[in-house]
């Protein structure tokens, strides 16, 4: 069995004549947080939709757990789950209903006793009746968290969970993921530009540009490889295909 | 212990998906009155239509006076097809609208759940919005549809699945198009009316066009129904020949709406579908 709980092995996605990613491979641990880091149409939110099943690649294996995602994801989906901006719940239901319906889906055994936990580790009991399209931005991302720990997932994969997020309401879903993630050992993989975040979360960082891996290491190892003092600097870096030697190089010449 | 079940059905449905799916629509029936008065009033104001038109026809035309019923039994069943490939279509939208098949395809419910769920919804909403409108019809016209027997209830389930195979149809087409294509979901079943003689036999029909309807379940229905109102007589035949031509179709249209989603996974278009 596969030591790696996500493993990608040479994922190419085309759409017609655009190639969205080319020859990606790459595994993540048990235990970590991994970011997929890149700038806009790096790749990032393709390479997770084909992670998740959502999108068929043109090429190329992906398993999670040991199970081949393009074959038999239906054994696997029951113990991973999914947050994004970009998804939206009913905005008709209330927050409760939503909850009780993917609760149903996923297969909860005791979904009264679950939504009481999730409601009171995510404080979003005093809105469990209201209407999920009523809420705040950041009313409504507790509930997104909520419903994506609903089936306590040994993976949680993640598409930019901070965008439009004001920064108190970015630095709660920061803290709880990383509470989340001490106290029960799950996998994360993320998709994100936010460099705060990949910094303070992830432990294992891989660089996507134009649908390729160009690098990859734990944030201190790419801090240390492009000589720069933070994460946003990396990213400028790579994503301006400026190496630390090149930098070095002009450099030198801006003291000549 | 485990929080959740690991029941993994292998090729089968899983019952507690689709009443999730079931659930998920109910709640949004629940909560809105005007959805639930929405569901039944077109059908009540063409009944109440035809109803008034059978009262003046009644002493203009013996073809009415030999079985006064024929008009709104026809105006009742029609619904049940339209209300029932509307049902599938709407409550598939209602999930595009939500931009909500992201979230329902990361969960282990499978498309042929989805499905199931459609059609299950699609009854409800018919049995509520056409229900609503035969019962109103009994004090209004003195008329019961009911009265048509154990007929009514095949004449109901063939209309109801063969709305069902364009509903799925409808839907697909929806996925892969996108919202632009809505109004399909309206439009696409009064492609069929003038050819299932709804309201006149299939015979005044062109012959030409007597071979596209013989090809209709719905066709088969309209004149099995006018056997019982003006013969008195159940025609096992026409039954037969809806059914199956209706096996085919559903097949057809679970078949068509599961290849849609098919080609939805290849173009991406799960996650970026909504208003």
């Amino acid at each position: 069995m596969s030591s790696s709980v996500v493993s990608v092995t040479r994922v190419s996605k085309h759409f017609d004549s655009v190639t969205a990613v080319e020859d990606v491979s790459f595994d993540v641990r048990p235990q970590s947080t991994t970011a997929l880091l890149g700038g806009n149409g790096a790749g990032k939110t393709t390479t997770l939709s084909m992670l998740l099943g959502l999108l068929l690649p043109t090429s190329g294996s992906i398993s999670v757990f040991g199970v081949d995602m393009l074959r038999d994801r239906y054994r696997v989906l029951p113990r991973l789950n999914f947050s994004s901006p970009y998804v939206d719940l009913p905005r008709r239901l209330t927050v409760r209903e939503n909850l009780t319906v993917y609760a149903r889906l996923y297969g909860v055994i005791d979904i009264p006793g679950r939504l009481k936990a999730l409601s009171e580790e995510l404080q979003i009991g005093s809105f469990m009746k209201r209407p999920y399209g009523q809420l705040s931005a950041g009313e409504k991302t507790r509930v997104a968290l909520a419903k994506a720990l609903l089936n306590e997932p040994e993976l949680m994969l993640f598409d930019e969970p901070t965008a439009s997020l004001d920064p108190d309401t970015a630095d709660y879903v920061r803290g709880m993921l990383e509470a989340y993630r001490k106290r029960t050992g799950t996998t994360i993989l993320l998709a994100s530009h936010n460099m705060s975040e990949v910094e303070r979360l992830c432990d294992d960082v891989i660089m996507l540009r134009a649908g390729r891996v160009v690098d990859r290491g734990t944030p201190a190892q790419l801090l240390t490889r492009y000589g720069r003092r933070n994460m946003e600097e990396v990213f400028i870096d790579i994503a301006r295909e400026r190496k630390l030697e090149m930098r070095l190089g002009e450099q030198q010449v801006v003291k000549k | 212990m485990s929080l959740i079940r690991r029941d993994h059905t292998g090729f089968f449905p899983s019952l507690r998906r689709i009443y999730a799916l079931v659930l998920r629509h109910t709640y949004l029936l629940r909560s809105s009155g005007p959805r639930i008065l929405e569901l039944m009033y077109w059908p009540t104001v063409q009944m109440i239509l035809w109803g008034f038109i059978t009262l003046f026809l009644i002493n203009h035309s013996s073809w009415i006076a030999q079985a006064s019923g024929v008009l709104l039994s026809a105006v009742l069943l029609w619904d049940v097809l339209f209300r029932g490939q509307l049902g599938v279509s709407l409550v598939f939208m209602e999930e595009m609208w939500s931009r909500n098949l992201g979230h329902l395809f990361v969960s282990p419910l499978r498309p042929s759940e989805l499905g199931c769920a459609l059609l299950t919804m699609s009854l409800i909403r018919t049995l509520i919005g056409v229900g609503g409108a035969a019962l109103i019809a009994i004090p209004l016209f003195h008329f019961s549809i009911f009265d048509l027997g154990l007929p009514l209830l095949a004449f109901f389930v063939n209309l109801l699945a063969m709305g069902w195979s364009i509903g799925l149809l409808v839907s697909g087409v929806v996925l892969r198009y996108g919202l632009g294509a809505e109004s399909l979901a309206w439009i696409a079943i009064f492609a069929v009316q003038p050819i299932s003689g709804v309201y006149y036999p299939i015979a005044t029909l062109p012959e030409w066009l007597q071979y596209v309807a013989a090809i209709l379940p719905s066709s088969h229905v309209f004149e099995g129904m006018r056997a019982v109102l003006f013969d008195h007589v159940f025609r096992l035949d026409l039954l037969l020949h809806a059914v199956l031509l209706n096996v085919v179709y559903l097949s057809a249209g679970f078949f068509m709406f599961l290849a849609f989603f098919k080609g939805a996974r290849v173009r991406g278009q799960l996650l970026h579908v909504g208003e």
